[in-house]
């Protein structure tokens, strides 16, 4: 199915027309372009959704009713920081991502 | 009211807002903090799958499908630059007689070009004006909009604003950066007699999101200008994406509104603007601007502003009921 | 299963076969030679006769780009154009075949500005030869119908699914009225099946398709897209095949007129190839050993079936109706040496460039060629001609 980018394909193997399969990018993570992280204050956290909202990437995830709060995919996550720009409640904050 | 006032549709609220996953998946290469790419992810979402999506060549398209692999989840194509109106023209006429013939789905699938402003006001108008005066039924034309050519290094389009340095347009001892105003495309759709035109910006994400339901609603051609911010061209911190977008309204910069049936609807009353310097301060590309050249666009905003408010209070009543 | 022919206006006819075809969508632009097809088939649409979407395009890009999404959103689709037109679309052609859209169209061929012509040549098709596209060369009415159905079936054949251009020279034969047959609407479905197509804009199944390719799969791309542009000689070869077995009218890649003893044959393409014959006829009542080889199928190129069609010859006398500026050759020329070159036997070569512009192309002109062609090969002797041109 969907492959790195930089994965050569012999000619036999290309699908017909040059195609990709749906959402197939989801192979290729975006994480690793990060310098900054966000990190969350749980606490703080008032599950309006304004950094699942407003992620470019959509990296946050709905954790429901029950848990109410929203996870970023650290796979994709590039650190831009308008999540914590958007935050109402100030509960994220961009930190230096550790290697 | 007008048909097109009257088309229901469901809007996206707080309460409504679509908690599936996107319909644009991540791992597409968009720049840290992209406006544009949040404008077209805000968008699919809205629509959800059950449409089929038409890109121009630009940065939306690179970032999203490099071989081997696409972001899109919806059926999808991109075939040059200047034709995605026209493309979609086939897709749409397509979709529709294989209907009519039962050899297609039974109900009315969307068909939504995405063009940048190039793609859009400069290589693509020709493409687009044809669409929209042809009246494809379920064709919806969007045009994401980062003022200036951003996949190619940032050259200057006709939607480039006023002051604003580009490559092409570069502020020196005798320029003050780009010499026009913005070509005013909402109008040029308006004026072929479309059932709905509307600007959009993501900052307002639930206007956004409602209004190409409205879009998709709505039988005719469809036409929606949004605002994409660009921390690369536009020289803003990448975290700035929501909140240069939120300024833009609030200066009176990028009036929300929408045409129906040729009546102005604004959306969103700006009646204490912030000041424009303030939007323009936060700029790089706009740097070199002093307090004086500031001050021309201050006038220009307020003018353009007050033409938009003028069309729109000729029907009053349609107004309050569409806010 | 067949019935009698009919006068019509070739135009009409490859209107009236794709009518048969039952087409789904035309997106098409009018520019002068091509309008009696697309005014027809608008026609058509009008008439309730053909149930279809013609989408009165602003352009020829946005034609061929109309077209490519229909096609991609699995409509048989239509489209005719000419010259300018053809330019015009020059960015889409190169991108439908590695789409795999299979798009039919027909090219009254017409030159390319400058200055302005809207007569016959054949410059419109030869700039756009390396695009991708199957392309035939028809010869008379009955073979402008034909090929428009013909066309459908290899474009849409799930081992080619390519885009076709069926060639037709521009006033010459488009507008002629010639004795036609045609067929009726239910001998053309037992012969081109429902429209099934390999790579789709389907809710259902979702696809993305026109993808950048980085350095990494650029060169696999247009090497994927040419193998199957080569295999689809024998799928054009067994629609030909299978059109004789329905209709009884026999189509080969290449044809012959007399060749089997002859010393020197004249290469020709479309419609200038039945006076060529004719002047054959004449030459041969005077014991000139000459014939004609007529390319049918351009593009792919039938290589082995040109060289077995011209084996006999000593002489060939390759014959194009569009100038290369820059270098002596036409394209067919060039084509045709490269092919040989490697070859430890082959004929002497000599190439005429001529009908520019419709400037007339005569049975003198073929006898000239004939007596040209036969002079021998001499360092210093040019063999190339600029046929007719006062200078």
């Amino acid at each position: 199915m969907a492959k790195e980018i930089d994965a050569l394909m012999k000619v036999r193997d290309l699908p017909a027309g040059f195609t990709a399969e749906p959402g197939s990018t989801l192979a290729f993570k975006t994480g690793d372009w990060r310098s900054m992280r966000p990190k969350l204050d749980r606490e703080k956290c008032i599950y309006c959704g304004f950094c699942y909202i407003y992620c470019p990437d959509g990296v946050y995830q709905d954790m429901g009713k029950d848990e109410k709060w929203y996870k970023p995919d650290f796979d994709y996550c590039k650190g831009c920081g308008v999540c914590a720009h958007e935050c109402p409640k100030d509960c994220i904050e961009m930190v230096l991502e550790e290697v | 009211m007008t048909n097109a006032a009257k088309t229901p549709y469901e809007k996206v609220t707080a309460k409504t807002f679509p908690k599936g996953p996107d319909a644009l998946a991540p791992g597409h290469r968009a720049c840290q903090g992209c406006g544009e790419v949040l404008a077209l992810r805000l968008l699919l979402k809205a629509l959800g799958t059950d449409m089929i999506a038409v890109s121009a060549t630009g940065c939306m398209e690179v970032c999203t499908a490099p071989f081997p692999q696409s972001s899109w989840r919806m059926p999808w194509i991109h075939v040059a630059f200047e034709n995605a109106a026209a493309v979609a023209s086939g897709v749409e006429a397509a979709v529709d007689i294989l209907r009519r013939k039962g050899r297609g789905p039974d109900r009315r699938i969307p068909v939504v070009a995405v063009a940048g402003d190039g793609g859009t006001a400069d290589i693509g108008i020709q493409a687009l004006s044809g669409a929209l005066e042809r009246g494809h039924k379920d064709f919806i034309y969007v045009c994401l909009d980062n003022e200036a050519y951003m996949n190619t290094g940032i050259q200057r389009s006709s939607e480039t604003p006023f002051g604003a340095s580009t490559t092409t347009s570069p502020s020196g001892a005798k320029s003050k950066g780009q010499s026009t105003w913005k070509k005013d495309m909402p109008a040029i759709a308006a004026a072929h007699g479309i059932p709905y035109v509307a600007t959009a910006n993501p900052a307002f994400h639930l206007d956004l999101m409602s209004k190409i339901r409205r879009a998709a609603a709505i039988e005719g051609p469809a036409y929606i200008h949004v605002y994409a911010s660009c921390p690369t061209g536009w020289r803003i911190k990448p975290e700035l994406a929501v909140a240069i977008g939120k300024l833009a309204v609030n200066t009176r910069i990028f009036p929300l509104y929408e045409v129906l049936d040729g009546r102005y609807v604004l959306n969103r009353r700006v009646d204490k603007p912030v000041p424009v310097a303030d939007y323009i301060k936060q700029q790089g590309r706009f740097r070199h601007l002093k307090d004086d050249d500031i001050a021309i666009i201050q006038a220009r905003v307020d003018e353009e502003y007050e033409r938009i408010v003028k069309l729109a209070d000729v029907f009053p009543v349609e107004a309050q009921e569409a806010s | 299963m067949a019935g009698k022919p009919i006068g019509l206006e070739v135009s009409l006819a490859v209107a009236e076969a794709v009518r048969l075809c039952d087409a789904d969508v035309v997106a098409a632009y009018p520019i002068t030679p091509q309008t009696h097809i697309v005014e027809h088939l608008s026609e058509l649409v009008a008439d309730g006769k053909l149930d279809a979407a013609y989408i009165p395009v602003e352009s020829e890009q946005s034609a061929m780009s109309s077209c490519i999404g229909s096609a991609a959103a699995g409509a048989r689709t239509f489209t005719a154009t000419s010259s300018q037109g053809l330019a015009l679309m020059n960015e889409m052609l190169y991108i439908a075949p590695v789409l795999r859209t299979p798009v039919v169209m027909a090219i009254v061929n017409r030159a390319l500005s400058a200055p302005i012509n809207i007569w016959n040549d054949h410059s419109d098709i030869m700039s756009v030869r390396d695009a991708g596209w199957v392309a035939v060369f028809a010869e008379n009415g009955q073979e402008s119908l034909d090929l428009t159905v013909m066309a459908f079936r290899i474009a849409e054949d799930p081992r080619v699914s390519l885009p076709v251009s069926v060639n037709i020279d521009g006033f010459t034969l488009s507008h002629f009225i010639e004795p036609v047959v045609l067929p009726e609407p239910g001998e053309v479905a037992g012969y081109l099946p429902p429209f099934r197509p390999l790579v789709k804009l389907d809710i259902a199944k979702p696809v993305s398709i026109g993808l950048l390719g980085t350095p990494e799969s650029y060169t696999e791309a247009r090497k994927a897209t040419d193998d199957v542009l080569l295999a689809s000689k024998a799928v054009v070869s067994e629609a030909f095949a299978d059109f004789r077995k329905h209709f009884g009218r026999e189509y080969n890649l290449v044809e012959t007129y007399l060749t089997e003893d002859a010393e020197t044959i004249l290469v020709t393409m479309g419609s200038i190839s039945e006076t060529a014959m004719t002047a054959v006829d004449e030459m041969r009542a005077e014991g000139v050993k000459v014939g004609v080889v007529r390319i049918r199928l351009w593009r792919p190129f039938p290589v082995e079936e040109f060289k077995a069609a011209i084996r006999p010859a000593k002489n060939l006398a390759v014959i194009d109706r569009h100038m290369v500026l820059g270098v002596p050759d036409g394209p067919v020329a060039l084509e045709v040496k490269s092919l040989l070159y490697a070859d430890p036997v082959r004929p002497a070569i000599s190439n005429y460039v001529l009908g520019l512009g419709g400037r007339d192309v005569t049975r003198d002109d073929f006898k000239h060629i004939t007596k040209r062609a036969q002079e021998p090969e001499a360092p210093g002797r040019p063999r190339f001609e600029l046929v007719g041109v006062w200078e």
